[in-house]
């Protein structure tokens, strides 16, 4: 093998299935994660054609994106909705019936499938993962090749446990500097996809590198790989250097002993070679960076928070400038207002982008002590998963949401996408730290801007977009 | 699947880009198990005035007269224009599905996101990315057009025929072409190379043990 592989090549050369004759290649996935909205059509079209999973303990499944955040003591009844709780149900089915094992409603590690998995150490470096949701890319964080696939591409890897694939192109975007404090890694991906745009990455495996990627956490690196689809990429990377292998480390499924010394010294190869070749280069300064938050209807549509809502023949391309007035007029703003002026109805602290233990610690320390403003109807803590619920307990940080006027809610996908019972109501702008604020997405006609946990929490004390900064 | 046909087609243009997966169907839709159900809630929030909600009938919605395909030149269109970056954001299949049953076979736009592009193959929906100015060209010869404009799709010869005789070209990857034109079972199509798999397996579990300590 030549040694100017990027470390996409290197998990792609490592996963292709030998004997091909087309073109077109297969390759091995080690990692199936699947949940209850694009798994049920998968399942039933494998059981029509009589197929069985190729190999069931790649498969590891989890409900999250229809579970309810309250009443959760009371299981599967919790759920109000009796399509929700079909789909549920028939994720519950279609395990048992297969034997895959799930974590299910009832089960502490429930959560949002691109939590759960890396909190148990089935998310591990060097794999090949697929999952049937866009946010898959999420476990790049750990120099995986994690993407999101469709339906159909399930009942694939059910069945086939491989994929068909055309390799993408490499993108590198590299972001060099110390981050700012009040900055995060949520203000580090939003800039990139401002930069980028949402199809700047099509077509490519984007890998995050340089010094202001490699101070991050294991949870902010899944910040900024969840997001890599938002700049259009399928799959974000990062490679493995000691922050990833002390967090995969002693994880419930991570391997142990003789086995543990054998994934270290292979995963430790996971980088890209020195000379590799990437087809597209990007640099930012991290160091100059503000906090972010979006304005629009499209990820891309994103502001420093000292900066002033643009009119939209501030834009290039008559395509941006009609996407900018779409998005004023469906987001209720006017150009050249201060975006610290938008003044908001609810807040929502969760996702997977921004749901694991540091970011409600993050949000935990800028709330303290402060209250939710009178303006605000609702502001909603929903933690990622149940362990990260347990531990933040244990922190005693919920306390010190419920003090400030947050719910603290259970585990799940919640407003991210509202299809559980959380959800905008027509007209309603919300302060999220998910991933997309595409029109509808938190509830019909609802507003979103998306922005960090600290940000999100500082907005909650003044009830308008506010830079965390002032809280810090 | 169905093997795809060379056909001539309505045209309906959609003026917009970046044209999201959360926008050709809503959420709330997604709660269905079942693979049919969805065209008549394709593009909801933009075809109706109203909420929508599941199992609440086409009937008993207010139209948005506005929108593109409740036009009445555009009713029994097949083909979708749209600007570039066509079905970004989540991998929801359904978003395909969306389309076929609605009778859209085939949606032309400048560039399209990766994993709707990759949905439409699995379905037998057809995308051409044409160029930038070609589409655009498009938009104003449609809305100059009196009568109904229509085009001829022929993917064996990667060709579209305007309705004044003029051909485009577009390209596609030859697999795609091939398995959209045989309409094969992907899944059948990839079995056949079992024997491939197992000794691709039999190596991996060699290189990398740790990843066959299955917990079932
Ligand atoms: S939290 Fe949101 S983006 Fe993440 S998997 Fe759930 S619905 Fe998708």
């Amino acid at each position: 093998m030549s040694s100017n592989r990027t470390l996409y090549d290197k998990i792609w050369d490592a996963h292709t299935v030998g004997g091909a004759d087309g073109t077109d290649s297969l390759l091995y996935i080690d990692r199936h994660l699947l949940h209850e909205v694009t798994s049920p059509q998968a399942f039933e079209g494998l059981r029509l054609a009589g197929r069985v999973p190729w190999r069931l303990g790649s498969n590891i499944a989890t409900p999250d994106h229809n579970v309810p955040t309250v009443g959760r003591r009371r299981g599967l009844e919790g759920i109000q909705d009796p399509i929700s709780r079909l789909q549920v149900v028939t994720l519950d089915d279609n395990c048992r019936d297969l034997g895959i094992e799930q974590f299910d409603i009832n089960d502490i590690r429930q959560g949002i499938v691109h939590v759960v998995g890396p909190e148990q150490g089935l998310t591990l470096p060097g794999m090949t993962i697929v999952c049937g949701d866009s946010h898959t890319s999420t476990h790049g964080a750990f120099g995986a090749l994690a993407q999101g696939i469709g339906t159909s591409e399930v009942e694939h890897v059910l069945a086939t446990q491989c994929l068909v694939q055309s390799k993408s192109k490499n993108m590198r975007i590299r972001l060099d500097g110390v981050l700012a404090s009040g900055v995060y890694a949520k203000d580090l991906i939003l800039s990139i996809i401002r930069k980028t745009g949402t199809a700047g990455g099509t077509g490519c495996t984007i890998e995050f590198c340089g010094s202001a990627i490699e101070a991050l956490s294991m949870e902010a690196r899944m910040t900024v790989c969840n997001m890599a689809i938002e700049a259009g990429a399928r799959a974000g990377l990062i490679a493995v250097d000691e922050t990833t292998l002390q967090f995969v480390r002693n994880r419930p499924y991570s391997p142990k002993g003789a086995l543990w010394s054998l994934a270290e010294a292979n995963w430790r190869e996971l980088v890209s070679d020195e000379n590799a070749f990437f087809d597209i280069d990007m640099t930012i300064d991290a160091a100059r960076l503000e906090p972010q938050v979006s304005w629009g209807t499209s990820p891309e549509l994103v502001l420093g928070v000292s900066e002033k809502i643009p009119a939209p023949h501030s834009f290039e391309s008559s395509d941006k400038q009609e996407l900018a007035t779409h998005s004023l007029a469906y987001m209720g703003l006017e150009a050249g207002d201060a975006i610290t002026d938008v003044a908001l109805d609810r807040i929502f602290i969760g996702s997977c982008t921004n749901a694991r233990i540091e970011d409600i610690r993050i949000a935990a320390e800028v709330i303290r002590g402060h209250r939710v403003a009178s303006r605000i109807k609702q502001a909603l803590v929903v933690p990622g998963s149940g362990l990260v619920k347990k531990q933040a307990e244990e922190e005693g940080l919920h306390k010190i949401f419920k003090a400030a006027g947050f719910e603290w809610r259970d585990p799940g996908c919640s407003m991210c996408l509202a299809m559980n019972d959380d959800r905008l109501e027509p007209g309603e702008r919300c302060a999220s730290t998910s991933n997309r604020n595409f029109e509808g997405r938190q509830g019909y006609l609802g507003r979103t801007h998306l922005m960090s946990p600290a940000m999100s929490a500082a907005s909650a004390i003044r009830g308008k977009i506010t830079d965390p900064r002032d809280y810090l | 699947m169905k093997a795809f046909e060379k056909f001539t087609g309505l045209i309906a243009p959609m003026d917009r880009a970046n044209v999201d997966t959360d926008q050709i169907i809503p959420k709330q839709f997604l709660k269905s198990i079942k693979r049919t159900g969805f065209g008549d809630n394709l593009f909801d929030a933009w075809r109706y005035l109203d909420e929508g909600l599941m199992n609440k009938s086409p009937n008993e919605r207010r139209i948005n007269h506005d929108f593109v395909l409740n036009q009445s030149q555009y009713q029994g269109a097949s083909i979708l224009l749209a600007r570039t970056n066509f079905g970004c954001g989540s991998s929801r299949e359904h978003a395909v599905w969306a389309l076929q049953e609605y009778g859209f076979t085939c949606v032309i736009a400048p560039a399209f996101a990766d994993i709707f592009y990759n949905n439409c193959f699995k379905n037998g929906l057809l995308p051409i990315a044409l160029k930038e100015n070609i589409v655009s060209s498009l938009f104003e010869e449609i809305a100059a057009s009196a009568d109904s404009y229509c085009l001829e799709v022929d993917l064996q010869e990667q060709r579209v025929t305007k309705p004044d005789g003029t051909a485009l070209t577009f390209e596609i990857a030859p697999e795609r072409k091939a398995s959209l034109l045989s309409g094969l079972d992907e899944i059948g199509k990839t079995l056949l190379r079992q024997a491939d798999i197992k000794a691709f397996e039999e190596q991996h579990t060699k290189a990398q043990p740790w990843l066959f300590t299955d917990h079932s």
